[in-house]
Order: structure tokens, then C-alpha cells, then sequence
């Protein structure tokens, strides 16, 4: 069969009776002729009240044709014009009644527009609004729901606590270890270079000690574990939350903030400090790597100055550091999980925010603390 | 609850209905889903919620399980309003429903043992041995012994909507609701199911609220029911399905309790 490009023509058979007739190859993909083009020629004669049509030249169709048809329709509908469709093929009578058998629910309809960036600005401060009763009555309540266990009333199964420390401590030893390492190891270099000119380089351990005890320790483990557990825990609750697994505790009556986020509060914020004390000894370890290997100091002399430098003081504020990164990391992970939305893609959504409030917000105390230590001179 | 107090208490109550719904309206934000719900369920009625899709027969399961607060109107269990009790009374309530839903929502962490066990331990003060021969049992009545250490990730769908029918009756419920219980299922499943679901009215007693338009199930366990209208947004008809079938001449219900597209055109 020879090919013949999509292509359409109009007759007028009697004054009120236009003929279209639509033939050649009506092919997704492939140039087909605008709907918009025929209603134009149409309009620009006297509006016929019947439009039929013929497809004797038609050699192949699918859905192009089909929208091209349902946009005359529509505007045949508007215009009062009677369609009749006698003349097209069964198969496509069949799928244009099917397509209108159905009527649409003005209601349910939902309009996409494209926001302006004020409005934009505004939704986001009005959901942040909105949403903040809800943070503080989940603070609040998780709150509370630790303190029961104080009154022998937990509202978690102690086993799984067990399980939560396990993961949230030695399971990420191995994690930690490699990156505070590495850190300690990159901050003596960096030390070392400047320091080694004016021969003070035993000062590295100093730099490396106070570094990662008072601060860079907590701060590693804070961003490791909100990439490790804080987004294990959003992903955990979220996915909870799809299966209805939540739901399920509810109609229970037992709470999934005490049963769910109290635990891992607990597991989180216990660990971390311990993490931390980890971290600090691993850094100054990698300081000590680098101390001996290029610096060609003792180990003796290099862990001598460090315990000159380190005080008591920069060991607490280490732990401390550490217990507000875990509380913070364990809340953004359990809030985003808690709220996560029904579907796949809010798991995903919820999980990188999880990530992303970790990190902020271990970085906000950070600031603070130090400014805080500041002022009181520790 | 021992079986003893509780057939007495049953006995006391016969002639009230157990769960009285009152002007009760369901929406999401703006958009009103159903309004001016008003049904009774009696204790030991088999009560279907029926509808075509997207109705709220889901949403209305919810609003009865204290899972979604109504817009306005109330559910009254043996008299008392649910959503006006404080937070004691409601969860007391709760702990007298079993709630299977649609996917069996197992906690997935957890074996299948453990799932029937967690309401037990929450909340009597049995010894260990003795909830792991409350689990056995329950878990026996589903068909499902000796799977009791496989996680619901190791077994089927309809062992696992069984699964989750043990852990709604762990607690010895007055009420069960029932989310779909034959969807997903094979015909064979499904009619399994359904059985299960009448043995456990005989035997325990307990008033059984089923959403479905599986019309198999309808038709099969069903005393009592109400239908869901999409376009209305409230209920047009209420009854014994069988009945309904039989005597309905709403031309929608009739359309959807016979398969027939033909009755009650542009039904949806």
C-alpha cells in the first residue's frame, strides 16, 4: 500500500452539512494535522449544524486520530454543532463513547498551577506554621512516654531496645572508626604543613586532641549517624506508615511514639556519647599516624602532649555535644518517618529530609554550643 | 475480659445496638466524601459496607476504628460516643476491637508469633508461657501452626491476611472490622476466609463489620448491610444484602448486586 501522509479535507455537501474526510497514515509520532487548524478553517466559513464525516482514504489510525476527533467534539459540543460519527470506523466510535461514557466530577477535579515564587514562600512558612503544633505535641509526647519508663510503664518491648542499641552502637563502629580515622589523619596533615614551619609541630597533637574531643568527634558521628540511622529510622517508620503498620497499632490503642520512637530515642541517644568517646580516641589515633610517620615524633611525646592538652572540661563537652546530636538525629529520623505520607516517593522524600534536618540541625547546635562554651569560657 | 463477665455483660446489652452511627459526616480537607451517615449495628451482625470504589468505604472503616476524627457527628459504642470519650475510654474502647487490614499490616520486624503475642503483652499479665499458648491457638484457628517463627515477609498474601486475623483476635474482641478481606485473594482464599469469618462470629460471638464489594462475600456472610452512594454522598440503601438483592429497586444497588451494567446507566 502506497504511504499517504495524515491529512483531512472539507466539503460542503448542502449549506448546513459539512462532509470531513480524514485519510493516510494517523500515526503517534509521525506529523499529523492539527485539530486546531480544521476548526480554524471551519469557523472561517458559515458554521454548518451537522458535521459527518468520511475515511474511505483512511489507510491507518490509532490514538492521534482519536484526539484529533475528541478536540472536534468538544468543539462541536460548544458550538451546538450535531456530530455524526456514522461515518468513522466501528473501532473508533467505540472508543470515543467509551472515552465519554464516563462523566467527569467537576469536583474532584484537581487544577496544577504553576505557583509564583512569593506564593511558593508563603505555602512553605503557612505549612511550617501549620505543622509546628504537631512537632511539639510529638516532642511532647515522646517526652512523656520516656519518663513512664521511670514509673516501670515503658510502652516498648525491651527486647527491642536491646536490638536498637546494638545497631545504633556496634553495628556502626566499623563506619565510624574509618572516618574519624581519616579525619584525625587530614586535620594533623593539615597541621603539620603549617605547624612544621615554625618547628612546632609536636603542637599537632594539641590541634588534633582538643579538635576532635571537644568538637570534630561529636560532629563526625552526628553526620554519620544521620546518614546511617537517622534515615534507616525515617525509612523503617515510613514504610510502617505505607503498610498500615502503624494504623494497626493504633486500633490497639498502644502509641507508635512510645512503641516505635521512645526506644529509638533511647538506643540513639545513649549511644552516641559512647560513639563519640570512640571517635575521639580513633581521631587522635589518626593524628598519631600522622605524628610518627612524617613528623618523626614519639608516641610517647605525641600522647603526652595530647593528655597535657585535652582537659576533663573538653571530654564532657564532647559527650555533651554527643547526646544533643543523638536526641536530634533520632528525633528528625523518627518525626519525618512518623509524618511520612502513603506512598512510595513520601518514604524517599521523607528520608532525605530526615538526612537533611540531621545535619542542620547538628549544625545549628554546634554553633550554639560553641558560642554557649564561649561565653562561659570552657 | 473473661468469657464469663462478658456473656453477661452481652446479655444486659442484647437489645441495645452495639455501635450506633449519628449524622456522621467524612470528608478530606473541603471536599465533603460522605455526610449524614446514620446506621445501626446490632451485636452479632455480620455489616457490610458496600459501595462502589472510591465511595469511602475505607474512610468510613476508619472513622469507626478511631483511626480518622469525623467532621461532625458521632459513633456511639454500647452508648458511649467514641470521639467525645477522653483519651482512657477510647483506648479501653479500642482494645475491644480487632482490626484486620487490607494488606494484613503484619509488623513486618516481627515473627508471626510475636505479631498475635505484642496485644497480649501489652496487655494482660500473663506469663510467657502462657501467651505462647494463646498464640499457638489463635494462630492454630487461622490454619497457620507451626509458622509461628516465619515473618510475614516469608509467606503468602492470604497467610498473611490470616495471620492478621490472628492478631485481631488475640485480644478476644467484641468487635471486628474487616478492610477488603477478600481482595488479593483467589476465589478458593477468599471463600476460606469468608467461612473463617462466620466461624468466628459463631463462636466468639463478636459483632463483624465488613467493607467489601466482593458480592461472593456479600452474599455469603453478610445479616446486614448499608450501600455507599458516590454521588449522593450518603447512604441509599440498608438491609440484609440478600433482601436488597431480591426486593432494592434503587437501580444503582441493583446495578451492583447483579453485575448489571445495563440497570441504572452511567452508574460509575
Amino acid at each position: 500500500m502506497e504511504y499517504k501522509p495524515a491529512d483531512f479535507r472539507i466539503n460542503s455537501l448542502k449549506p448546513d452539512l459539512l462532509l470531513i474526510t480524514v485519510a493516510g497514515f494517523w500515526k503517534m509520532g509521525q506529523k499529523t494535522p492539527s485539530a486546531e487548524e480544521l476548526i480554524k478553517q471551519v469557523e472561517y466559513r458559515n458554521l454548518p449544524k451537522i458535521i459527518s464525516f468520511a475515511t474511505e482514504n483512511l489507510q491507518s489510525w490509532d490514538s492521534s486520530l482519536l484526539i484529533f476527533l475528541i478536540k472536534i467534539l468538544g468543539w462541536g459540543q460548544k458550538k451546538g454543532i450535531k456530530i455524526d460519527k456514522t461515518g468513522l470506523p466501528p473501532g473508533i466510535q467505540r472508543l470515543l463513547k467509551l472515552s465519554t461514557a464516563v462523566r467527569e466530577i467537576p469536583e474532584v477535579k484537581k487544577e496544577i498551577n504553576p505557583d509564583s515564587f512569593p506564593s511558593l514562600v508563603g505555602a512553605v512558612i503557612i505549612d511550617w506554621v501549620q505543622n509546628l503544633p504537631g512537632f511539639l505535641a510529638f516532642i511532647g509526647e515522646v517526652f512523656l512516654g520516656g519518663l513512664k519508663i521511670f514509673i516501670g510503664k515503658a510502652g516498648f518491648q525491651p527486647s527491642e531496645l536491646l536490638t536498637l542499641i546494638q545497631r545504633c552502637g556496634i553495628s556502626a563502629l566499623p563506619l565510624v572508626s574509618l572516618i574519624t580515622l581519616l579525619v584525625g589523619l587530614i586535620l594533623a596533615f593539615v597541621g603539620a604543613v603549617q605547624l612544621r614551619m615554625f618547628g612546632a609541630q609536636i603542637y599537632v597533637a594539641d590541634l588534633v586532641g582538643i579538635g576532635m574531643v571537644r568538637v570534630l568527634g561529636a560532629v563526625m558521628t552526628g553526620i554519620i549517624m544521620a546518614g546511617r540511622i537517622g534515615a534507616s529510622f525515617a525509612a523503617e517508620l515510613g514504610t510502617m506508615q505505607v503498610n498500615d503498620e502503624i494504623d494497626a497499632l493504633k486500633t490497639f490503642g498502644i502509641s507508635p511514639l512510645e512503641f516505635l520512637v521512645v526506644p529509638r530515642m533511647i538506643a540513639l541517644t545513649l549511644m552516641m556519647p559512647l560513639l563519640c568517646l570512640y571517635a575521639d580516641v580513633m581521631g587522635i589515633m589518626g593524628g598519631l599516624i600522622v605524628g610518627i610517620g612524617i613528623l618523626d615524633l614519639e608516641v610517647i611525646e605525641y600522647i603526652n602532649e595530647t593528655r597535657m592538652a585535652v582537659d576533663l572540661t573538653d571530654v564532657w563537652i564532647g559527650i555533651f555535644h554527643g547526646i544533643v546530636f543523638g536526641v536530634l538525629v533520632a528525633l528528625s529520623g523518627c518525626l519525618r518517618g512518623i509524618q511520612c505520607g502513603k506512598s512510595a516517593s513520601a518514604v524517599g522524600k521523607d528520608t532525605t529530609s530526615a538526612v537533611v534536618t540531621s545535619i542542620v540541625s547538628i549544625t545549628i547546635a554546634t554553633a550554639i554550643i560553641t558560642f554557649i562554651c564561649d561565653v562561659l569560657g570552657i | 475480659m473473661c468469657w464469663e463477665s462478658k456473656e453477661k455483660s452481652q446479655l444486659l446489652n442484647l437489645s441495645k445496638p452495639h455501635i450506633v452511627v449519628q449524622d456522621l459526616e467524612m470528608a478530606y480537607g473541603d471536599f465533603v466524601l460522605q455526610s449524614n451517615l446514620n446506621f445501626t449495628v446490632n451485636r452479632g451482625d455480620i455489616f457490610i459496607i458496600m459501595g462502589g470504589s472510591g465511595c469511602g468505604k475505607s474512610t468510613l472503616l476508619r472513622h469507626l476504628i478511631g483511626l480518622k476524627k469525623p467532621k461532625q457527628g458521632k459513633v456511639f459504642y454500647d452508648g458511649i460516643s467514641f470521639w467525645d470519650s477522653d483519651l482512657e475510654v477510647q483506648e479501653s474502647l479500642l482494645r475491644s476491637f480487632g482490626v484486620l487490614f487490607q494488606s494484613g499490616a503484619l509488623w513486618s520486624s516481627m515473627t508471626l508469633a510475636e505479631n498475635v503475642a505484642l496485644p497480649l503483652t501489652q496487655y494482660t499479665q500473663l506469663s510467657k508461657s502462657e501467651i505462647q499458648e494463646i498464640v499457638s491457638f489463635k494462630l492454630s484457628l487461622v490454619g497457620l501452626s507451626g509458622f509461628e517463627n516465619f515473618y510475614p515477609s516469608e509467606i503468602s498474601g492470604g497467610m498473611r491476611k490470616r495471620a492478621g486475623l490472628a492478631r485481631a483476635i488475640a485480644l478476644d474482641p467484641q468487635i471486628l472490622f474487616f478492610d477488603e478481606p477478600s481482595a488479593g485473594l483467589d476465589p478458593i482464599s477468599a471463600r476460606r476466609l469468608d467461612d473463617l469469618i462466620l466461624e468466628i462470629r459463631e463462636s466468639m460471638g463478636a459483632t463483624i463489620i465488613v467493607v467489601t464489594h466482593d458480592l461472593a462475600s456479600i452474599f455469603t456472610i453478610g445479616n446486614n448491610s448499608i450501600f455507599l452512594d458516590l454521588e449522593t454522598k450518603t447512604v441509599i440503601a440498608r438491609g440484609d444484602p440478600k433482601k436488597l438483592l431480591a426486593e432494592c429497586t434503587n437501580p444503582k444497588v441493583k446495578a451492583f448486586l447483579t453485575r448489571d451494567k445495563t440497570i441504572g446507566e452511567g452508574y460509575e
